[in-house]
Parts: C-alpha cells; sequence; structure tokens
C-alpha cells in the first residue's frame, strides 16, 4: 500500500479497548522482525508509544471490543484519522471475553460487585464522572464503524500478525490459511 | 451398460442407484462442505451448507439423488461465498465463544468457518440468553453452541431408541429440549455410551472431565483442514500410491 502523502514511511497507531493487551503482547512476539517492522512503518497512537491521540495513520489495529462510552469515542476517532481499521483478536471481532456478561443485567451486576458480595461493607457503585460510562452490551467493533480487515484469534499468534502485516505492507491481498487462522 | 456417473466441478464421479449428490462425493473423497449430513443417518438437508448447483438448481447435495449425467458445481467461488454467509449467521445466531469451547479445535463450525476462511461474523450478534444444563453425572449441555442440525435428534431416536432430544418451537424461536418432565437431562435416560452422545459436530453434548485431554493446537481441525481429511478418507482403488 501507498504511505501518507509526503511520508516515507508507513503510519500505524493501535489501541485496546475492551480487550487484554494480549494481542499486543502477540505483536511483540514476532521478535526480531519487530526491527524490520520499524524500517518500515512509524507507530502514532499506541500503548507502544504512549502517544495519547490518534493523528493521520494508514493503518489502525485495535484491540478488543466496545464496553464503554470512551471504547465508542476511540474507535471513531482510529475510524476518522485511519486508512485502513482492522480489527485484532477475538474481542474485536465478535464481543470475545467480556461480551460474555451480555446475557446479564448491567445494573445486576454492578450491585452485586459493589453492594452485596461477601465481604462488600459501605460499598458503592462507582460514580466519578471521570469514569466512561458503561454500556448494557459488549459489541464486536464492526457493529459501532466500518472495518476494513479481521483477524481472528484469542490472540492471534505472532507469526498470523506478522502474515498478514507483511502481506499488507508488500501490497498483497492479507490471507491466513491454515495454520494461521485460528478462532482460540 | 456404462457405470452411472455425476460430473463434478467438471470430473465424472460413479455412483449407483439410490445415492445421493453427497454419498457420490463421499465415497470419492471429493469434500462438500456439511454440517447436519452424517452417512450414518438419513439425510435431512436442513443446514444448507451442501447446497450445490446441479444442473442450473441450488439443491441440498445431501438428499439430491445422484443422476447419470448431471452436472454439479461445487467448489466454486459463488457457492463458498453462499456458504460463507451462512456460517455467518449460525455464528451469530448463538454465543460460539471459541477461546472457552473445549470442542474447539474439535468443532466442525470452526472447521468449515477456517475452510472457508470466515473472518468476521459480518452481522450484527444476537448474544441470546441460553442457560446451561449441567445436571448429569457424566455430559454437559451447553445449548449457547446449537446449530439445530439434529444430529443427536436422529441419533437418540433411530439408533439409542430413546428419543432424549428434539427441537421445539419455530424460526428463530427453535430450540433443542431434553424428554423429560423437568427438562433436565439429568431426568432423562440419557447414558454417556449413547450414540447421541458422540455426534455434535459442534460443542453442545460435552463429557465431563474431558475437556483438555488433548491440548489446544493439536486438536484434529488444527493438525488438518477438514476438506484434507476428507480427501485423506477416499477409499483407494487398487494399485493407487497413498
Amino acid at each position: 500500500m501507498d504511505a501518507l502523502p509526503g511520508r516515507g514511511k508507513l503510519r500505524i497507531a493501535t489501541a485496546t479497548l475492551a480487550g487484554c493487551f494480549g494481542c499486543h503482547m502477540s505483536l511483540l512476539d514476532i521478535d526480531e522482525r519487530l526491527f524490520e517492522l520499524l524500517e518500515r512503518v512509524d507507530f502514532d497512537r499506541s500503548p507502544l508509544t504512549d502517544i495519547k491521540r490518534c493523528g493521520p495513520c494508514d493503518i489502525g489495529l485495535i484491540e478488543g471490543g466496545i464496553c464503554n462510552a470512551e471504547n465508542v469515542h476511540v474507535l471513531r476517532e482510529f475510524r476518522r484519522n485511519c486508512k485502513l481499521l482492522i480489527a485484532v483478536g477475538a474481542c474485536a471481532v465478535n464481543g470475545g471475553l467480556p461480551a460474555q456478561r451480555n446475557h446479564l443485567d448491567l445494573g445486576l451486576c454492578l450491585q452485586e460487585v459493589y453492594l452485596t458480595a461477601p465481604g462488600v461493607v459501605g460499598g458503592q457503585i462507582p460514580n466519578d464522572p471521570e469514569l466512561p460510562l458503561p454500556l448494557d452490551k459488549v459489541h464486536p467493533i464492526h457493529e459501532i464503524v466500518r472495518v476494513d480487515y479481521f483477524i481472528p484469534g484469542c490472540p492471534p499468534s505472532g507469526e498470523a500478525l506478522w502474515k498478514f502485516l507483511s502481506d499488507l505492507l508488500d501490497g498483497r491481498t492479507p490471507r491466513l490459511g491454515h495454520p494461521l487462522l485460528h478462532f482460540d | 451398460m456404462s457405470p452411472l456417473s455425476i460430473l463434478l466441478d467438471g470430473l465424472p464421479v460413479p455412483f449407483e442407484d439410490h445415492q445421493t449428490i453427497m454419498d457420490a462425493a463421499l465415497a470419492a473423497g471429493i469434500y462438500i462442505p456439511h454440517l447436519c449430513h452424517h452417512p450414518e443417518f438419513e439425510p435431512q438437508g436442513s443446514c444448507k451448507l451442501c447446497t450445490v448447483k446441479a444442473n442450473g438448481r441450488y439443491v441440498s447435495a445431501c438428499t439430491m439423488p445422484a443422476r447419470d449425467g448431471m452436472e454439479v458445481e461445487n467448489n466454486s467461488p459463488d457457492l463458498n461465498d453462499k456458504r460463507r454467509t451462512l456460517l455467518q449467521m449460525l455464528f451469530v445466531e448463538g454465543n460460539h465463544f471459541c477461546p472457552s469451547c473445549e470442542q474447539s479445535g474439535n468443532c466442525m463450525l470452526q472447521a468449515l468457518a477456517y475452510e472457508l476462511e470466515m473472518l468476521s461474523p459480518h452481522f450484527d450478534q444476537f448474544y441470546p440468553n441460553r442457560p446451561l444444563d449441567a445436571s448429569h453425572a457424566e455430559v454437559l449441555l451447553d445449548f449457547n453452541r446449537c446449530i439445530l442440525c439434529e444430529l443427536c435428534v436422529r441419533a437418540s431416536r433411530d439408533v439409542d431408541g430413546k428419543s432424549v432430544f428434539a427441537l421445539s418451537g419455530r424460526g428463530i424461536g427453535k430450540h433443542l429440549i431434553v424428554n423429560a418432565e423437568s427438562g433436565r437431562l439429568a431426568d432423562s435416560n440419557f447414558a454417556l455410551s449413547d450414540k447421541a452422545a458422540q455426534v455434535c459436530p459442534v460443542g453442545v453434548i460435552i463429557e465431563k472431565r474431558r475437556g483438555f485431554a488433548v491440548p489446544i493446537g493439536e486438536r484434529r481441525y488444527d493438525v488438518e483442514p477438514i476438506s484434507v481429511q476428507a480427501e485423506r478418507l477416499r477409499p483407494r482403488r487398487a494399485g493407487e500410491e497413498c
């Protein structure tokens, strides 16, 4: 693919929303190929750079689903700024583990955790205005914004991420065959 | 008289009278994707994954009788696109959370999703609420993963002679039920040795305390794609190299 105008390298942003950072750990599992990656791309907003706002980018990698208002905000910031948006991992693709709360009532969950659980004394449901409001259901990211590519897996292996990214960087249609395509 | 044959993706495939397209393909080691079909049971043609084009018409390969000279299209982008869409609908209708499923790697639904390169659910998730039935001492029922293939229904009725399982309800409300007044598996006459305990293509009927006997990554479809296994199971002709 072509880099943004005026830049020699592709620019990548990454974020973890309702996820566990496992997919980011998997990205680090590409080991010494990180050097090759860094010769070809610059990182924008990412837990790896600690940059807090996403600027114009070629590729956005989203780990995790959408469980609260801040997740929605970050996801939309990525969609506005990234030419290609990629859902990485089970949670971004189908809600994953956090979505296992979807058959429970959110209010009852909060009550049980913060008020009525054994051992809780004088508890209260957190209500600091700085805390993002939870959504009643957890959603995969394609239910909120348009998504260009999906990399399933919990997490996708370093090999799968490298195959996908190197396909993309070399201008090939990214493709994960057996055994890289995995849902577990 | 020359032997009967169909043309499957251009290849002549022999069949015997009363065989379906699926029977002929399975005998020839040619893989037609399927979920609700099992060679030991009467076909019912409900999952539609085995949809092929026979003489230009969409039909279920598992129920369509083969006819001499019939031209059948199977492994084509058009059909595989439709099959992928069917899989995506099956995935969003239930709760198919592979990372926590004991059947992951041995699951035909998942193996087909790999085979047809289904990367996303595409549709909005339903996230239905389907409580488990852990009442039985040896077997867990996780209805979240049921794809309504009725293999357990057929096995329990036709082989075990027990009719432990049935489908109830209509349309999107259709669901698997257990033949007991309480609705609980423990109160039925189901046993782990039943054929019905062996045929679930997904992870609904799960034997307890066996979950990770084979680690993830070394399971049936981790090792080889489902289509390659079907081809390998083909009976070899005399003198043919394995």
